[in-house]
């Protein structure tokens, strides 16, 4: 019996099957002149922790906006925690079990205070109220952010928006992670805390960065996003 | 969600002069305001549809935009026959409807889907900063022009700012329900959507200070006015004045 991480539960999956997430011909394209992907293949699996690079614009955040359901494929199948998932409803059960860190912390956070943001999550899982506050505290603490309950999240620096991000989608104690650059423009510090989080969390990950030394340190496995394909290097 | 849905195209009507639609569409809908007459307004809604349909716009968003307007209408159907004192048309309990009134509801149908329909076609498929220019060219304050060319684009800011924090909300299993929460988080929303967009259209104004804006935009793709634009604005005020003389004066109809 494997022993509960830190964030105090084990990944549940359905079926005990390995796959988390399948791409299936994926057809995607922002303006019909300029497809992003037109046949992507894709897999992932709960045993892996692995980074995903590519030059700018080659599709990566696109890749994850797919999986998360953000955006809809023009073709393909999206399989995600062994069933497809097509309507906005299919995606409710992706999103509670993947937790997605965006580029822009702007973009994630939008409470006024630190702890209602964090609560946000949770929240709109049905968790009762009491338990909610308890799952604040508990993840702000691990995070190293205690006594961060009432700050207001648009004045934070932006080390700390990040770190309450990653508070944020904890606190829905997700079974798999999908960080879209987590550690540009943080200084050594807040990166380091980061990874450190990130190997002690217990959960697998893909990460989208350009950092070769952060991926180093927090994955085993890369892909490589080039050409609208993606290709595995390690 | 694009802004703008109709003004990419490429047909006659998509690049005509935006001076030359802009006074098209002012005389058509003023003409179709005033009037009263039922078969002039029912020309006028023809010439909406005309127009539509030469600027080649795919009919179920006009017909989505036409919705909107009519869902009102019916309101008013519902209420004005009934409130509209005339000759008795027909009873349905302690209510009255008049013939006087049908009629004017029936009006009031007419002039608004005509006038919107031409307004899709003539300014919806023009970009917003054309018709902002075009309004400029035509001897408009410099100052309103700024007014009108700021609030597009800070709409736009908006509109940006407020697709990325729905997405943040989806992302973590937001869903919409009556109870306190909901309410909480979308009123959340709307005080972030203003407030970072107000912050971000501060930076958006810094950066075109620190690369000396004055007050002044400059257009590269300046229009010119070409023989067909001046035959379709001879061919529109003739209309116009055809449907005036059409509810003004017993020449026509």
């Amino acid at each position: 019996m494997k022993p509960d991480n830190e964030f105090g539960r084990q990944p549940k999956f359905c079926n005990g099957l390995d796959r988390i997430i399948r791409l299936e011909k994926i057809r995607f394209a922002y303006t019909p002149s300029n497809p992003v992907f037109s046949d992507l293949e894709f897999s992932f699996t709960k045993k892996e922790r692995a980074g995903l690079i590519g030059p700018n614009g080659s599709g990566k955040t696109t890749l994850v906006h797919l999986i998360m359901g953000l955006l809809r494929p023009d073709a393909g199948r999206v399989e995600v925690f062994g069933r497809e998932r097509e309507r906005e409803a299919d995606f409710f059960e992706v999103r509670a079990r993947i937790g997605f860190l965006f580029q822009d912390p702007d973009d994630q956070l939008f409470c006024p205070t630190v702890a209602e943001d964090v609560a946000f999550g949770p929240l709109n899982l049905g968790k009762p109220k009491e338990e909610v506050r308890a799952v604040v505290r508990e993840t702000l603490e691990r995070l190293g952010l205690a006594g961060f309950e009432d700050r207001i999240t648009y004045k934070l620096s932006g080390g700390e928006k990040r770190l309450v991000s990653l508070a944020t989608i904890l606190a829905m104690k997700p079974d798999m992670l999908l960080l879209d650059e987590p550690v540009a423009g943080l200084d050594e510090e807040t990166t380091d805390r980061l990874a450190g989080l990130l190997l002690a969390s217990g959960l697998p990950y893909l990460i989208i960065s350009h950092d070769r030394e952060f991926l180093h340190r927090t994955t085993q496995g890369l892909y490589q996003m080039d050409n609208g394909r993606v290709s595995r290097l390690r | 969600m694009t802004v703008e849905p109709f003004a990419a195209g490429t047909s006659f009507v998509h690049r005509l002069d935006p001076r030359v639609k802009i006074v098209s569409a002012l005389c058509l809908a003023m003409v179709t305001a005033a009037g009263n007459r039922l078969g002039i307004l029912g020309l006028a809604l023809l010439v909406g549809l005309v127009l539509v349909s030469l600027a080649r716009l795919r009919p179920l968003p006009v017909a989505g935009r036409l919705l909107g307007v009519n869902v009102f209408l019916l309101l008013l159907w519902c209420i004005l026959p009934f409130s509209y004192p005339g000759r008795p048309l027909l009873t349905l309990g302690p209510l009255t409807a008049s013939y006087e009134g049908v009629r004017y509801a029936f009006t009031i149908t007419l002039k608004s889907n005509a006038i919107i329909l031409a307004m899709i076609a003539l300014l919806a498929t023009t970009p917003t900063f054309s018709l902002v220019h075009g309004l400029w060219h035509m001897r408009m304050p410099v100052k309103l022009v700024q007014l009108l060319f700021f609030t597009f684009r800070y709409f736009h800011v908006m509109h940006q700012e407020y697709l990325r924090l729905r997405g943040a909300m989806r992302v973590r299993c937001f869903k919409a329900r009556t109870n306190g929460h909901t309410y909480r988080s979308l009123a959340y929303l709307v005080g972030m959507l203003l407030v970072r967009s107000f912050d971000r259209s501060e930076r958006i104004y810094q950066a075109m200070l620190c690369r000396g804006f004055q007050g002044r935009f400059w257009v590269l793709n300046h229009f010119t006015l070409r023989a067909v634009d001046l035959v379709f604005l001879g061919v529109m005020v003739l209309v116009a004045l055809g449907m005036a003389a059409g509810h003004w004066t017993n020449l026509i109809g």
